[in-house]
């Protein structure tokens, strides 16, 4: 395997992510849909290049309450992937995988948060899925691990993997609707020797 | 009158009091808040990661770096009138967002900003005067360099003051 310098990866880097991104995001819609089952619609997801600064105020302010789910990827390929919604979606979704068991606008409790794992792990893993079968690379997630904080320090998780790259965080936006709309975020950090992978089994290195 | 001056991530800006200065949603990064207590000179720095030697390649952004960021936010307070050898120094941040069993470094970059902060504020011979580091939660933080008040939010928590 030819060694990449930072450079080229960095050129090439945004333009793989973001494909990869278009893809793993509808395969998790579709795992969604089959866990709520219900028919869950869902936009062209936005693949959006972000400045460090920007991105705060993509999710609704750095200070906007959301719940992130967090896992490291194994196997072939190794780094780590997060799936983020605001905590309003987080709970409309827990209501509905609780069956209303919950009651809307109580805090989170130990079911709830269990729940939105179990959310958040087959969402990521639907979206590794479908990067695996691409690529034909193992890649095996870790158990994932979950918080509700602020938008901005949630993020600074992934946004530190990116600065070791550049000044930019590559995120994913999916909007999909059920009754009510919610937003997810999708943001995927392969670490960097992992990116020469990647690139030759998808035929864009030689 | 005083406005509230805002610091991005991996941002770095001054501040004259009465003015206030904020930066939103500290996770792992670290906000060091400097200043000067006879000229009211102050300025916040919001870094991310320990260490600009440890990259490869070049690095446009020095204040995305504790080591470049602090000795950068320092000379502008300097060219502002602040002195040196009067500065002060209080931390935030630093928190290990995710609780995650991992061999990768990523668990620990909270600390190691921590770490690499105060080994810089140590060789600019800047005191630490106090700090809330750490932990598992985001923080917000507001910086007052006319009292040097250094106000601490964060989900769930009454604002509290180091």
């Amino acid at each position: 395997m030819n060694e990449m310098s930072v450079e080229q990866i960095t050129e090439n880097y945004y333009d793989v992510l973001k494909e990869l991104g278009n893809i793993g995001a509808g395969n998790a819609m579709t795992a969604l849909s089959q866990m709520l089952q219900c028919k869950v619609d869902m936009k062209v997801p936005q693949v959006r290049l972000l400045e460090f600064s920007e991105v705060g105020d993509m999710m609704g302010g750095e200070e906007q309450i959301m719940v992130g789910v967090f896992l490291g990827v194994e196997g072939d390929i190794t780094g780590s992937m997060m799936f983020m919604v605001e905590e309003e979606s987080a709970r409309h979704l827990i209501q509905k995988i609780t069956m209303g068991m919950l009651p809307p606008g109580s805090e989170f409790e130990e079911m709830g948060l269990s729940a939105m794992k179990e959310v958040g792990n087959i969402i990521t893993g639907a979206y590794l899925n479908s990067l695996s079968t691409l690529t034909n690379l193992k890649i095996v997630p870790t158990p994932p691990a979950l918080t509700v904080d602020m938008a901005g320090a949630i993020l600074s998780v992934p946004a530190i993997q990116f600065g070791i790259f550049g000044d930019n965080i590559l995120l994913i936006q999916s909007q999909f609707y059920d009754e009510i709309e919610l937003d997810g975020y999708f943001i995927l950090i392969p670490d960097l020797e992992s990116y020469s992978k990647i690139l030759s089994a998808l035929g864009l290195m030689a | 009158m005083s406005e509230i001056i805002k610091v991005g991530m991996a941002d770095l800006k001054t501040c004259v009091s009465p003015n206030g200065i904020t930066t939103l949603g500290l996770g792992s990064c670290v906000g060091i808040a400097i200043c000067d207590p006879v000229t009211k000179i102050g300025g916040l720095a919001h870094i991310m990661l320990p260490n600009s030697k440890a990259m490869k390649g070049v690095q446009q952004n020095v204040a995305k770096f504790a080591d470049t960021g602090i000795v950068e936010l320092v000379q502008q307070m300097e060219k502002l009138g602040a002195k040196r050898a009067r500065m002060v120094s209080k931390i935030a941040g630093g928190a290990t967002m995710f609780n995650f069993q991992s061999t990768s470094s990523l668990g620990q970059v909270g600390d190691r900003n921590v770490e690499a902060t105060k080994a810089m504020l140590q060789q600019l011979k800047i005191p630490i005067l106090a700090e809330d580091t750490g932990q598992n939660f985001g923080r917000t933080v507001i910086f007052y360099p006319a009292t040097g008040a250094y106000h601490i939010r964060a989900v769930g928590k009454p604002e509290y003051i180091i």
